[in-house]
């Protein structure tokens, strides 16, 4: 690029928030821990091995090895509005374990590895239970496995199912095997069936009738081995009139190369049951150059199956060197509602094609869509929706509104929102617009003496509130910082 | 790809058989300048095929199964006897055009207006200028409806004999409008491929009003590629009022590219049909280029329109505007799919784009798709999408004050519409299409006027 003096210029004077900028990524810090990881490669015996290490059942290992063989007949979609970087599906270990180490012969870690523990407190998840002020039930996972899921006798008491995917196998076969796979099936899509084939460790959540949780339930990923993928799977089910919010985070060490993060959510809401979902996703999302970076794939699915049932997905998505993730609702149920906040980040040479589905199946039912995209840098950011309203969905009611922000004169916002209606009494309302930070804002700001890097932080953080508002408190907060750290550098 | 040995031929295979066994007779009748260039379209079309669903410019309409009838071709440009203005009502009054007509493809010579055309305003037919005067039309034809772009561009190239050329040269303002009057007419289901050419040169003018119309009870399709040059400082109104019958299928490739300060209004409606695809591009390549692009369809009983438009800010400082409405009733489908994509060095751009549709029916099927890609940052540009009914706080308003239920519910369709309307510029035209517009709604036009089908 021809750089003119005055651009120049302006580089100097923001050469100490640049500094600031490159060490944005706080958690690329890896841990040094024994890890025992399969050799690289996908093949059926990896399938059959992954299996075994984790003591499952025949059918488990049976709908695995479906999964396998249909993964093994599609190719992976070219649709998104992404630079993909070509993927060697056999470079990549399937399977890393670090508390190998520590495990007693029925599988289960005796005790966790300090280092580990380290790991958890440097990200500021509180695995200890009296640390655990903040009261919420956290299930820590590290690469392939579950490392701890805290205050689970608490939850049990009140008949609440809070563990790792690995143990509601073991210990509630039935309810997963009830669930599993009938949200988001093996054949649904490429990563979706691959995911299928090898998911490792996710959380597995149960919300018997009439309860309410009384704590915010959470899982933190983090993915530590090198050249492995991450492929967790999370499977929610609230049962009648049942309440759960349930937050995700996610980190991972700063490396050169890609890796491939393939994960699968499932989420069962029955009658008048109400799921809330929250995301802060911050995967490492490459450096300034682009190298490097995890390539988030992602399928989640809500199915509001009962009548009067609730589901919100919340996404804040700030990390990741790609993110490919449509968090959808079926709303099956009548009168169904489902909600769908975004904020998406992008930076440098980061690629965010995300957005929802919200297909209408019942009657009376209602979706609302808040979509905030905001690119900087080199960066692609596309909203992709969809709005299918049925035969069957009389008086269904979507709204939709995604706006993009532009920062910088090399990156790119664009919006692809589909919309099928096939029943006459559907209202259907959607809107967008693109713009960059308005001018008028900004000499408001500045005329009453407030930087411009504050107050471009100030509007953005205005603008992505619609969606921030909606997350509970302590994510709220670690969102905000998020977002200003991810753009601090972009002016000017 | 050999279709011979008795095997169904797929659809795609039958044009290319076609063309190859063919070609001499294509080109004996069509001019050299378009003779030129069919090996290239040929070799795009070889490589593209015809579009699946899975296409996803394409996934509204299904290509297969539209081009897949064997439907006759007119290579050695037989004269189907037609009176035009026996198969013609549809005159709009009070608007003194000057009125030709385009039988098919073939531009009609027996009945041109008695009025002299300013000095260098051509309206003729493209053969002809293509073959008297090459130089003319080399610049332009073929240059915007690229054959790689799109498969029907390809295949269009391949086939096309004859179409029409409006060439209004720099510096003229052509008071009256000119209004080509497309005939459908054959004895046998008959497909057609035509060529439209329009150039507007520097600081011209001309108001253009395009009226399709099928006179025969047949199967028709037709394949139509438009090329418009919209040069400097120049203004375009371009009208383009489709009235056919439900066995007609529409193909339509319009492409427009404006240079600076040119301003343009395109405007597409769809009366009547059987199926109709209108795939529009705009370039804005030109500063402070303007385009006002607008659409309505009125559909029921199968009827199928699917838009698709473009609209590519190359430059910086241009506008656009864009308005689709559909009213979908029984068991017709819509679709509409608007893409606004400004380039990085289109800064300053202001796009608005809005599709509105109101679905009456539990079978009707809308779909719509409006998209932005902006790689520019000093842009503002948004659009809208609904898909709903009639207020029901109006009905009710209008329910009180003592008018029926069926005609408050007329009024308001008449309104829903009414916006895309007028946005016309010629004022005769406008009323005409109000008037035509309640008698479509009154269901006293279930039928286009004009036509021997229905009469």
């Amino acid at each position: 690029m021809e750089e003119s003096p005055i651009l120049n210029k302006k580089q100097n004077d923001n050469e100490y928030v640049r500094q600031v900028a490159q060490q944005q990524y706080a958690f690329g810090f890896t841990t040094d821990v024994e890890t025992e990881v399969i050799p690289k490669g996908l093949s059926e015996d990896v399938v059959r091995l992954i299996s075994r290490k984790k003591g499952e059942p025949e059918w488990l290992l049976e709908f695995r090895l479906k999964a396998y063989r249909h993964w093994l007949t599609m190719t992976a979609p070219t649709w998104a509005h992404l630079r993909m970087p070509e993927i060697d599906y056999q470079d990549i270990s399937y399977y890393a374990d670090p508390t190998a180490k520590a495990k007693k012969k029925d599988g289960k870690p005796e005790d966790i590895d300090p280092e580990l523990m380290k790991t958890f407190d440097k990200l500021g998840i509180p695995l200890e239970e009296r640390l655990a002020l903040s009261g919420t039930a956290v299930d820590a996972v590290m690469d392939s496995v579950s490392v701890k899921t805290t205050f689970r006798e608490k939850l049990s008491e009140k008949g609440i199912i809070f563990c790792s995917m690995s143990e509601a196998v073991r210990e509630h076969p039935d309810l997963v095997r009830q669930y599993l796979g009938t949200v988001v099936t093996y054949r649904d899509n490429y990563f979706a069936a691959l995911n299928s084939a090898v998911f490792s460790d996710g959380s597995f959540v149960f919300i018997p009738k009439g309860v309410r949780c009384p704590m915010e339930l959470s899982t933190y990923f983090r993915i530590n081995a090198r050249e492995t993928g991450q492929f967790e799977r999370t499977l929610i089910v609230a049962d009648d009139d049942a309440y759960v919010s349930y937050l995700e985070g996610c980190t991972a060490p700063m490396r050169d190369e890609n890796q491939l993060h393939a994960a699968i959510v499932e989420i069962v809401v029955m009658n008048r049951a109400e799921v809330k979902y929250s995301t802060v996703q911050n995967w490492y999302p490459g450096d300034a150059q682009g190298k490097g970076g995890v390539l988030n794939l992602v399928t989640k699915r809500g199915d509001l199956r009962g009548e009067g049932s609730k589901l919100s997905w919340t996404q804040v998505e700030t990390g990741s060197a790609i993110t490919w993730k449509y968090p959808s609702c079926i709303l099956r149920g009548n009168n169904a509602q489902a909600e769908f906040y975004s904020v998406a980040v992008t930076n440098n040479y980061q690629q965010a094609d995300t957005g929802t589905k919200m297909i209408h199946i019942g009657k009376n039912t209602k979706s609302t869509i808040i979509s905030k995209g905001i690119s900087a840098g080199k960066s692609e950011n596309s909203y992709r929706g969809l709005v299918k309203v049925s035969k069957a969905a009389d008086n269904a009611r979507n709204y939709t509104s995604c706006d993009s922000l532009l920062l910088g004169n090399q990156c790119g916002a664009h919006t692809f929102p589909y919309m099928d209606v096939q029943n006459p009494t559907a209202v259907i309302e959607h809107e967008a617009t693109t713009s960059k930070i308005s001018e008028d804002q900004l000499f408001y700001c500045q005329q009453r003496g407030i930087a411009t890097e504050d107050a471009v932080g100030l509007i953005v953080n205005g603008y992505a509130k619609d969606v921030i508002n909606k997350l509970p408190m302590e994510f709220a907060v670690e969102a905000t910082k998020l977002l200003s750290v991810t753009l601090e550098g972009t002016v000017g | 790809m050999d279709s011979r040995g008795g095997r169904t031929v797929s659809a795609q295979e039958q044009y290319i058989e076609l063309f190859r066994e063919q070609r001499t007779l294509i080109d004996r009748y069509a001019a050299p300048l378009m003779n030129d260039q069919r090996d290239a379209a040929f070799e795009s079309f070889l490589k593209q095929g015809l579009p699946t669903r899975k296409t996803e410019k394409y996934k509204y309409t299904d290509m297969q199964q539209l081009f897949a009838p064997n439907y006759g071709v007119n290579l050695t440009r037989v004269d189907f006897p037609v009176n035009p203005y026996d198969s013609f009502k549809c005159s709009v009054p009070n608007l003194s055009t000057l009125l030709y007509f385009v039988v098919n493809d073939q531009f009609y010579t027996k009945a041109l207006p008695q009025a002299q055309l300013p000095e260098g305003v051509i309206v003729d037919s493209l053969r002809s200028v293509a073959t008297e005067r090459p130089e003319l039309l080399k610049p332009y034809y073929a240059q915007l409806a690229k054959s790689d772009l799109d498969p029907v561009n390809a295949l269009n190239t391949m086939l096309a004999q004859d179409g029409l050329v409006i060439f209004i040269p720099r510096g003229v303002r052509m008071e009256r409008t000119l209004q080509v009057v497309n005939i459908l007419r054959s004895d046998v289901d008959l497909m057609v491929n035509r060529r439209v050419l329009v150039v507007v040169e520097e600081n011209a003018e001309a108001k253009l009003l395009f009226c399709d119309h099928a006179s025969d009870d047949r199967d028709f399709l037709v394949t139509q590629v438009t090329e418009v040059f919209v040069g400097e400082n120049a203004h375009l109104e371009l009208y383009d009022l489709e009235s056919t019958h439900a066995k007609s299928h529409r193909i339509a490739n319009t492409y427009v590219r404006q240079e600076r300060y040119a301003t343009a209004n395109v405007t597409t409606i769809t009366m009547h049909n059987g199926l109709t695809r209108n795939q529009t591009e705009v370039q804005l390549a030109g500063e402070n280029a303007e385009i006002s692009l607008n659409g309505c369809a009125v559909l029921d009983k199968r009827q199928h329109a699917d838009n698709n438009t473009l609209i590519h800010h190359i430059v910086p400082s241009c506008q656009s505007n864009e308005l689709y409405k559909y009213v979908l009733d029984e068991q017709a489908v819509g679709a509409f799919a608007g893409m606004v994509l400004v380039d990085a060095a289109a800064q300053k751009t202001l796009s608005n784009e809005v599709n509105a549709n109101l679905c009456t029916s539990p079978d009707a099927h809308m779909y719509t798709q409006p998209m932005l890609e902006i790689y520019a940052d000093d842009v503002k540009c948004s659009h809208g999408s609904t898909v709903g009914q009639l207020n029901d706080q109006a009905m009710f308003y209008m329910q009180q004050r003592g008018i029926a239920k069926e005609d408050a519910r007329m009024l308001l369709k008449f309104a829903f519409v009414g916006q895309v309307i007028d946005s016309i510029r010629l004022e005769p035209l406008r009323d005409r299409l109000h008037f035509l517009m309640e008698k479509r709604f009154r269901g006293e036009l279930s039928k286009c006027e004009g036509c021997k089908v229905c009469n």
